[in-house]
């Protein structure tokens, strides 16, 4: 595979030195290693985002171009923030570095260096906090923890801020619940305050902007492409499915990530989603501007998570429809249920959703509106609403990846278990210490699955790569399902790399295979294409 | 970004050599842009696959699937990684001119 080219092999790369340099953490410099950091973005995103102080500029030269007054940018930008944002003090101040955090990090355990501890992490920023906001800080400086703000500060942050996928794995061993994302998003936004960012979170976030989704599909394409998987579908099951586009007055919309829509293998799920709905006979919509679940504002600053949420409401209202239904998304879910109803809501002209097929009341979404597509398709099978044939997915033995963020921000743990059991007869999870709310990490999310930081990914992949093939030697695991785009995507080299042998899949894609469809024709192949008996490389 | 020579003419390129401006793609600056890929010959299999990226841009504003390009092509993604070892998004959609796509891919 050739993102894995220039790649350390993993014999190599699992030499981890956790033995803390010599110096102080404050007189450690950081050093900017090609693999480990991500490419700055391009000055065009920051302008089409009207986000200040765009410019070219490289993390591998030694002046970055900081604004003039960047220092007072800066301490206005925390002052601001500890006056809005009551938590962010709150995690400034009572962190008692018990170190409980140290050791949780994906990013840590892969690189053994100290700074991707979650608590030193923090501490990054915390240093400042002191200096400049606190009495003993003021006063005492490096005693009491402060420290001067200077360019390399900057840049520190700038690395590691960029080396947390604000999975939240930490915080679930947290004795007082400090939220770490948020310190990570909080140093971002610092960090865009003086026009620095990286190009993988915010390309997509401006594309989104642009044309309603992150990869910029055009409502003509994404016509064009769901009309290329409906021929597909017909060629495997002899059915022709409907693709409802931008239909006003239809029950329920449905969103999913754009990646489902172009990258395989999420493009197997996203048949499966046409399959299923048509099997159901949905009064459902997609949607040409609507048209992306994620939100990679959630990458960049509260002010863009709620510029691009905002469209999947205003959507749903222009169309009238009763909720909405959402895909096999991550960070999506954390948008929709830690921040949708405060920043866009109440979405009151909406309806409390009620399954059509079921009358099932999603009283977990009463207030959001928004329905996680893994609750919707395990409420069928509790009914008994599907006709389910396991033994089409019989080359499979399964195991699953909990996505940090349907874990961790809604607790969504046995919807999915019940439905892959359901669709398949082998599944064997990961021990226990690595997934539901302790799940690792696929270490590429929150805008750092691209292709530059890929040693870093794969050193932050290890704890999960460690997992897979556990479950690959133990139980003969082949199949890695997963309900996250950016999983999807990011999990494929890891298992390249850590667990050669596994393939990446959608929950969704398995229970099309199973699903029995009214006029079907004998089923050959499953949804990839390939025979049903035998896997193919 | 930088500005490199491509085709005789000075292009933009982002960090993976990828060009900024697609209007400015034309057959010499793709011949140039297979030779940072390890494509130092063009066949007739190259263009084909090329042009067809080419026009799906054009059309869609995007990159094809890879399934779609396969599929349209009747390539196999085997064949696709003889002809550009970068594989069909970062070998092919590179030569053809397209900017690198970014999120959950």
């Amino acid at each position: 595979m050739s993102e894995l080219d220039g790649v350390p092999k993993p014999e190599e790369l699992l030499k981890i030195d956790y033995q803390p340099p010599r110096k102080g953490w404050m007189d450690t410099p950081v050093n900017f290693k090609p693999g480990t950091y991500n490419y700055p973005a391009a000055s065009k995103n920051h302008k089409i985002l009207e986000l200040p102080f765009p410019r070219e500029w490289s993390p591998m030269e030694e002046d970055w171009k900081l604004p003039e007054n960047w220092k007072e940018i800066v301490v206005n930008g925390i002052a601001e923030r500890l006056s809005k944002y009551r938590s962010f003090k709150v995690f400034m101040d009572i962190c008692v570095r018990c170190g409980a955090c140290a050791d949780k990090c994906h990013f840590f355990l892969g690189s053994g260096d100290p700074k991707n501890m979650p608590v030193l992490r923090a501490e990054l920023l915390r240093s400042i906090y002191r200096k400049e906001f606190t009495a003993a800080g003021k006063v005492l400086g490096k005693l009491a923890g402060g420290r001067e703000l200077t360019p390399t500060v900057i840049k520190e942050w700038f690395y590691y801020f960029y080396q947390c996928t604000e999975c939240r794995r930490c915080s679930v061993f947290c004795p007082y619940g400090i939220d770490t994302a948020e310190i990570t998003m909080i140093g971002r936004e610092l960090l865009y305050l003086l026009g620095l960012g990286i190009n993988w979170a915010l390309e997509p976030a401006a594309k989104c902007f642009m044309t309603g989704n992150h990869l910029g599909v055009y409502p003509h394409t994404l016509k064009d492409t769901l009309e290329f998987f409906a021929d597909d579908i017909e060629d495997i099951t002899g059915v022709r499915v409907e693709i409802p586009l931008n239909k006003k007055g239809a029950d329920i919309l449905f969103v999913t990530p754009s990646g489902d829509y172009f990258a395989d293998p999420g493009t197997f799920t996203c048949m499966g989603y046409l399959i299923l709905f048509h099997e159901l006979g949905l009064n459902y919509t997609w949607s040409t501007y609507a048209s992306e679940g994620g939100n990679f504002g959630l990458f960049t600053s509260h002010e863009m998570i709620k510029r691009l949420n905002a469209k999947i409401y205003a959507e749903a209202k222009r169309l009238g429809v009763k909720w909405i239904l959402g895909g096999e998304c991550g960070h999506m879910w954390r948008v929709i249920h830690q921040y949708m109803d405060t920043m866009n809501g109440p979405a009151d002209f909406l309806q409390e959703p009620v399954s059509p097929i079921t009358g099932t009341k999603f009283e977990n979404a009463k207030s959001t509106k928004m329905v996680h597509i893994m609750e919707f398709t395990a409420d069928l099978i509790k009914h008994n609403k599907l006709k389910l044939d396991p033994s089409r997915n019989d080359k499979l033995k399964v195991t699953f990846h909990d996505s940090c963020n349907p874990a961790r921000a809604m607790g969504i743990f046995e919807e999915p278990r019940y439905v892959i059991r359901n669709v398949c007869k082998e599944f064997y999870d990961m021990p226990e210490n690595t997934i539901k709310e302790k799940t690792f990490c696929c270490a590429g999310g929150a805008g750092l699955g691209n292709d530059e930081n890929m040693e870093m990914r794969l050193r932050g992949g290890l704890p999960r790569g460690n997992a897979v093939k556990y479950v690959q030697e133990k139980h003969g695991v082949n199949r890695l399902a997963c309900m996250c785009a950016i999983d999807r995507a990011t999990l494929v080299p890891l298992c390249d790399y850590w667990a050669p042998g596994v393939q990446v899949t959608g929950i969704h894609e398995m229970v099309a295979n199973a699903l029995v469809l009214k006029g079907e024709k004998e089923r050959e192949t499953d949804l990839r294409g390939e025979p049903l008996k035998e896997l193919e490389e | 970004m930088a500005k490199v020579m491509l085709g005789g003419k000075e292009v933009e390129v982002d960090e993976d050599g990828f060009i900024q401006e697609p209007d400015l793609w034309d057959q010499n600056v793709a011949i140039d842009l297979a030779k940072t890929e390890g494509v130092q010959d063009m066949g007739e299999k190259h263009w084909k696959l090329v042009n067809y990226i080419r026009e799906y841009y054009q059309k869609f504003g995007i990159a094809p699937m890879v399934r779609k390009l396969c599929k349209d092509c009747d390539l196999k993604l085997k064949e696709i990684y003889e002809m550009f070892p970068s594989g069909p998004a970062k070998g092919a959609c590179k030569v053809a001119g397209l900017p690198k796509p970014t999120g959950c891919v």
